[in-house]
């Protein structure tokens, strides 16, 4: 889905728990995230830790967005 | 009884464009479907290879279409093709080859393709490039060639070597074995040396810099060039997709656990935050209960709302969903292809998109 919201002119900061299967698929701003059944959490940590882990996720994502990249790149 | 043990003969149909059927070039690629009693063109040539590789095969007719002329008419042309075909009983099918022509590519493996339920088999041949391999080859037998005509003698040795399989019903070997696209058939058998032992062998061969074969290639995905960076977020909007199946509580529009057939669309309008009450997940290829309990470790509205007035971008009120859990990379493909035309209309600039 990354590649083709891509191929269509959006760029797409695609945030995963699977890197391979992000650059297997073919998206170009990939951000790793904490974990398959909560990439954008923890439910380990406090609430207000927690929502900090999910905003600075986020924060690379659009910094991402923001980076002129020439291939795929991992933004960890 | 078939025709062939009936006279000895095999009788083969022979599908071909509007170039190779003698018509003409591109200017006549808008031609009618009609038919050729005997060979023509490249059917002589596949004919007098039939023969040396001592398979008693006739050319019974050669079906010629033109390019366009099929794949803007592919339902009807193959409404009145295969009925066609079938009348002249043939005990097997060749089209093309095709090269790195693609709408006789998609021709060719398009009359293949709609002969296969019919029982009737059919091979073909095309360039790796050409687009009616992506779209064909899980589906009918299509032989490797180079990308143009130059390439044409060996296209028929091996499209020859393969159709004679078929007509005498002997087994299809491996696609490399016998020039052919993959198919994506496995196929279990008992190996002489153990998987270990195969494994450090080509580990070695590797280490020493000796050429190896993997036995299971990964297969290939194509690649999208990057888009240019985002210069300034002020102002622009933002949307969110997900794969990780968040939606509505009750999932209104059904969205399957697995192996998804749609995606569905849902307003984020005035919304600082998702919760337990409000949205679930829809996954089944994952334990569901941190997304249940905590729906933005998915989709981050709650942060995203935060970032967008820290920020000063927009986000757009309105985000996509589906299962990413066994679907098919067709479906994906569709699903974001649809999505990407609404968000564009929306003048949506950027997209997060996050996956489990």
């Amino acid at each position: 889905m990354a590649k083709e919201i891509e191929r269509a002119g959006i760029p797409v900061a695609h945030i995963c728990s699977i890197i391979t299967i992000s650059q297997t698929v073919g998206a170009n701003r990939i951000v790793p995230a904490v974990a398959i059944p909560h990439p954008l959490g923890n439910p380990r940590l406090p609430p207000e830790e927690e929502k900090e882990v999910r905003r600075n996720l986020l924060r690379k994502a659009l910094a991402a967005l923001q980076t002129p990249i020439e291939e795929q790149t991992v933004f960890s | 009884m078939s025709d062939a043990s009936r006279n000895g003969k095999y009788r083969i149909v022979h599908y071909v464009n509007q170039f190779f059927g003698g018509v003409g070039g591109e200017e006549k690629a808008d031609c009618e479907p009609f038919t050729i009693q005997g060979p023509q063109g490249p059917g002589r040539l596949l004919e007098k290879r039939f023969r040396e590789g001592n398979a008693d095969a006739e050319i019974v007719a050669t079906v010629v279409c033109g390019d366009s002329h099929f794949v803007e008419h592919q339902e009807d042309v193959l409404r009145e093709l295969v009925p066609l075909i079938r009348g002249y009983h043939p005990d097997l099918v060749v089209a093309g080859p095709a090269f790195n022509a693609g709408r006789y590519g998609m021709a060719c493996g398009g009359v293949c393709s709609a002969l296969q339920p019919l029982g009737i088999p059919a091979i073909t041949a095309m360039f790796k490039e050409n687009p009616g391999v992506d779209q064909y080859r899980k589906t009918v037998l299509i032989v490797e060639t180079a990308n143009n005509v130059s390439g044409m003698e060996e296209a028929v040795r091996k499209m020859v070597r393969l159709g004679i399989k078929r007509l005498r019903g002997e087994e299809i070997e491996f696609p490399k074995a016998e020039g052919c696209f993959e198919q994506g058939i496995r196929k279990n058998y008992f190996h002489a040396e153990p998987a270990c032992g195969r494994a450090i062998a080509m580990l070695l061969r590797k280490i020493n810099g000796d050429p190896f074969e993997t036995e299971y290639p990964i297969p290939f995905f194509d690649r999208v060039d990057p888009q240019p960076a985002i210069a300034d977020l002020k102002g622009i909007t933002i949307a969110l997709v997900t794969s990780g199946g968040i939606v509505p509580t009750g999932n209104p529009d059904h969205i399957e656990s697995s192996s998804a057939s749609k995606y569905g669309k849902y307003s984020l309008e005035g919304l600082e935050t998702l919760d337990a009450r409000t949205h679930q997940s829809a996954h089944g290829g994952y334990d569901n209960t941190y997304a249940n309990n905590d729906p933005n470790r998915v989709l981050p509205v709650d942060e995203m709302r935060v970032l967008e007035k820290e920020l000063g971008f927009k986000r757009h009120p309105w985000y996509y969903a589906t299962v990413g859990n066994g679907t098919s990379v067709d479906n994906a493909k569709k699903f974001a292809k649809e999505i990407a035309v609404e968000l564009i209309r929306d003048g949506v600039q950027a997209v997060i998109l996050t996956s489990t």
